[in-house]
């Protein structure tokens, strides 16, 4: 993965518009957080191969950028992209990562199912 | 280390045996004694990716599955088993397919000692709900016909809960094995090891102590955790 390029990642955001794709949102501090900080308060959220069709999808922000899509229902986002790569399958990765390359969030759009 | 007819080691993460377990694997394999390593997921959630990144979070099971064969073969494992189950949803699993899988294990290699985590002393919620359905598969068995239960546990209240560990391992001398282990869980364990590697070369006690140390609660099915 590299450091987004705002005006690349968002034509890549363009062309999976308007059709249906897979979706892997995830926010995560660890499952050790509240372990190695006693008292934090540890939440997150997971959703993998959830189908969606996006009108409209948009890179927002200085790094970490925020990345939002525009359902006919709804929307789908995430804060604090920093990196990504559209990968041999061609689907397009995104993450964001902390200073030292631990993933806190992540949106990853495909046209076929994620495996795993 | 007592004799053992056939160890089994059921963890839920590929590098859940590398830190305090390994050295005991590594001395039971050299005693000839054959050792089953059923590990549930392959760590598909990890968040360390590196920074530039090695990894992204589709890759990543790959690299940790070769990371596990890797550290099977630093142990000298040659039964692994990779259960197929997803990092993180262990403890959404049904409970009954839970225990019939470490059940099956258990059938099929017939094991005088079963090595897993604690229940609900394990700080991860997958090390949690491993360790529960392991207890329920073993608790369903005859008194007479249940395999002895090497527990770890961790979790900040466990000396309130548990005491001191009543089984201590002197493994020195698997210690290259145990680094070994260590070090093939590179995706894991890099940052950790730089570390590590310098205090034993500083002869840190604590450091050589969790090198040639390793420690464990046998399950007492007189304070059954349910």
């Amino acid at each position: 993965m590299e450091l987004v390029q705002p005006a690349h990642l968002q034509e890549l955001i363009d062309s999976f518009a308007n059709k249906d794709v897979y979706i892997h949102l995830e926010t995560t501090n660890g499952s050790y957080a509240s372990h190695f900080k006693e008292g934090f308060f540890n939440a997150g959220a997971f959703i993998r191969n959830v189908v969606v069709k996006y009108e409209l999808g948009k890179v927002a922000g200085e790094s970490p950028h925020r990345i939002g899509l525009k359902l006919p229902y709804g929307w789908v986002y995430a804060q604090g992209i920093t990196h990504y790569t559209l990968d041999e399958h061609g689907r397009l990765l995104m993450a964001g990562l902390d200073p030292e390359g631990k993933l806190a969030v992540s949106l990853e759009i495909s046209e076929t199912p994620f495996t795993y | 280390m007592k004799q053992e007819r056939h160890v089994l080691v059921i963890f839920p993460h590929p590098d859940d045996e590398a830190f305090g377990v390994s050295g005991t694997i590594s001395t039971y394999r050299e005693m000839g004694i054959p050792v089953t390593y059923a590990c549930l997921t392959l760590g598909e959630m990890g968040r360390n990716f590196g920074n530039p990144p090695f990894a992204n979070r589709e890759t990543l099971p790959q690299i940790r599955k070769q990371e596990l064969l890797k550290a099977a073969e630093a142990m000298g494992i040659d039964d692994l088993r990779m259960m197929g189950l997803r990092d993180k949803t262990v403890e959404f699993e049904n409970d009954e397919k839970m225990v019939k899988l470490v059940a099956d294990l258990i059938e099929e290699t017939q094991p005088s000692l079963v090595i897993s985590f604690y229940p609900n002393l394990s700080v991860h919620p997958d090390h949690d709900a491993t360790a529960r359905a392991v207890v329920r598969a073993i608790r369903r068995m005859p008194e007479s016909e249940r395999p002895t239960l090497y527990t770890i546990a961790f979790a900040h209240n466990t000396r309130e809960v548990l005491g001191d560990p009543d089984i201590i391992h002197h493994v020195e001398g698997a210690a290259k094995k145990k680094l070994a282990t260590m070090n093939a869980h590179a995706s894991q364990t890099v940052w950790m090891m730089q570390d590590m590697e310098k205090r034993l070369a500083e002869q840190d006690p604590e450091a050589l102590k969790w090198l040639h140390y390793e420690r464990f609660y046998t399950y007492r099915w007189d304070q059954d955790f349910e």
